[in-house]
């Protein structure tokens, strides 16, 4: 094991303790904050700022339940709503018909380089991609890699391609919030930001014993 | 002039490219073999490389904006020189580093580009209708509202940010500023703080500063718009920023000169309370 990914892996334990630990502190760190904008006075500025949005896009400015108890807790729900969230969004989370998780891990690969889709600026039928990188360090050729999120590197190889932890990774990918409330990944899968074939094809780069992220 | 002009942007963009180019091939080859603090550094080098206040192409627009600041127009046929930025009328030194603040006369707090339009709609009698089209410039567009911004913010360089959140209103408008950084939607679930709350942290190569707290990070951030932007070919306010900062949260563009953006200028330069402001700077 190289020093990089001894570090790496050491890194990835301290973010999931600090994670448990800011869960523990939410309630604490959210008392100690000083004086709060009235909601109805927030939601008024927003609706001033977004007057008009073009026709089936005034849902990106109102929030679902979900994306307003994150926003108020700063990520910190209470241990109770941690829970409604967990629930609600596990609902969520819809199976490829056949079962098959795993796609083509070279289309996958495109998915996670591709950071447009989704923007005003784009065209609706341009390409699409989940921007992996933009936040994920996966395969370890890829120098220009975000660290917002963990390593992905070895994802499946650590895993031993173990067929639930592949089933684990595409409801991760799915709908990140049905694993750990509050998470700052987007519910890809929820939002049907990405294709049910592209879940997959990411899935795979991921699990592929073939694909970059397990070859270092 | 408009020709030697073009002729040193055009040059200035080219070296800029190879530069850029240079570093990127010096940073892969460099990150390849050592941690990823390196890259930073050589980013870090390209950026100082590049900011060289004589060769800056956005004091064209300092330029632009002092002709219109002193321009008569409107139905009033009056100058801007009568617009009270906050410090008294006409008075245009320092007032960058105060605002967005709180007006008695329309008992609203205002950030410059809706007290520049309030300004040119009520002095002058300017229909600010054509003015708020060519809001952001482009290939063949100039904007009024940019060249005016980059003269006046220019007026405070050297200067550090001392915006006031004493009035209520200010307090609110700061108060809502906040809640706005924190709130999440759209289809990607992003709010503000997703990319900005946290030290260290980068978007693919590109540094992320933490702007949730008071310090550096919001003082060279806040501090260093406007600026011109090598990767769009124009000079950019904090207003563009933070329309491109929905954009990529797969928002709709946020309305122009809206509360909603004050009200985040407003937090985001109470954070960098006391930074040098150095402007207009020059980015990637």
């Amino acid at each position: 094991m190289t020093p990089l990914i001894a570090a790496c892996k050491i890194g990835r334990n301290v973010a999931a303790a600090i994670v448990g630990a800011t869960v523990a502190l939410g309630s604490v760190a959210w008392a100690q904050q000083s004086s709060k904008a009235a909601p109805e006075t927030v939601a008024s500025v927003v609706k001033n700022t977004w007057k008009a949005p073009a026709e089936g896009w005034q849902t990106r400015v109102d929030q679902d339940d979900t994306q307003r108890l994150c926003s108020e807790t700063r990520n910190n729900p209470s241990k109770a709503d941690y829970e409604k969230i967990r629930v609600r969004e596990l609902a969520t989370i819809v199976f490829p018909a056949d079962g098959v998780v795993l796609g083509n891990w070279k289309d996958g690969e495109a998915v996670a380089q591709t950071g447009t889709g989704g923007q005003f600026s784009d065209k609706a039928d341009g390409p699409r991609g989940g921007n992996c990188y933009a936040c994920h360090q996966m395969s370890p050729k890829e120098l220009s890699y975000g660290t917002l999120g963990p390593s992905l590197i070895e994802y499946g190889k650590i895993r031993k391609y173990a067929a639930a932890d592949a089933k684990a990774a595409y409801v991760k990918i799915f709908n990140a919030q049905s694993v750990l409330p509050c998470s700052n990944m987007p519910r890809f899968g929820f939002h049907k930001f990405l294709s049910e074939q592209q879940l997959k094809d990411v899935t795979a780069f991921l699990f592929d014993p073939e694909s970059p992220v397990n070859k270092p | 002039m408009r020709h030697l002009a073009e002729v040193t942007l055009h040059v200035w963009r080219t070296l800029g490219l190879v530069a850029m180019l240079t570093v990127c091939a010096v940073a892969s080859n460099v990150a390849a073999q050592q941690a990823p603090d390196i890259t930073e550094k050589e980013i870090e080098r390209y950026r100082a490389m590049i900011s060289d206040p004589f060769a800056n192409p956005a004091y064209l627009n300092v330029d632009r904006g002092e002709t219109l600041w002193a321009q008569a127009r409107g139905t009033k046929n009056v100058s801007l020189q009568g617009c009270d930025l906050g410090e008294g009328a006409g008075r245009i030194d320092g007032v960058y580093a105060k605002l967005p603040r709180y007006f008695a006369d329309t008992d609203r707090v205002m950030d410059i580009e809706q007290r520049l339009l309030w300004c040119m709609e009520m002095l002058q009698g300017v229909d600010t209708k054509d003015v708020i089209k060519r809001r952001f410039s482009g290939p063949g567009i100039v904007s009024d509202m940019e060249d005016l911004v980059a003269f006046i913010a220019n007026k405070s360089n050297g200067m550090k940010f001392a915006v006031s959140v004493s009035h209520p209103k200010e307090q609110e408008m700061f108060a809502v500023g906040e809640a706005m950084f924190y709130r999440r939607s759209s289809i990607m679930d992003f709010s503000c703080a997703t990319c900005h709350a946290d030290d260290g942290k980068r978007i693919r190569l590109q540094g992320l500063p933490n702007l949730s707290k008071p310090g550096k990070n919001a003082q060279e951030t806040m501090g260093t718009w406007p600026t011109y932007r090598v990767s769009q070919s124009q000079m950019r306010t904090m207003q563009h920023r933070l329309w491109d900062c929905y954009r990529q949260m797969r928002m709709p563009a946020p309305d122009y000169a809206s509360d909603g953006i004050t009200a985040l200028t407003l937090y985001l330069t109470r954070q960098a309370e006391g930074g040098d402001i150095l402007v207009p700077s020059i980015k990637r």
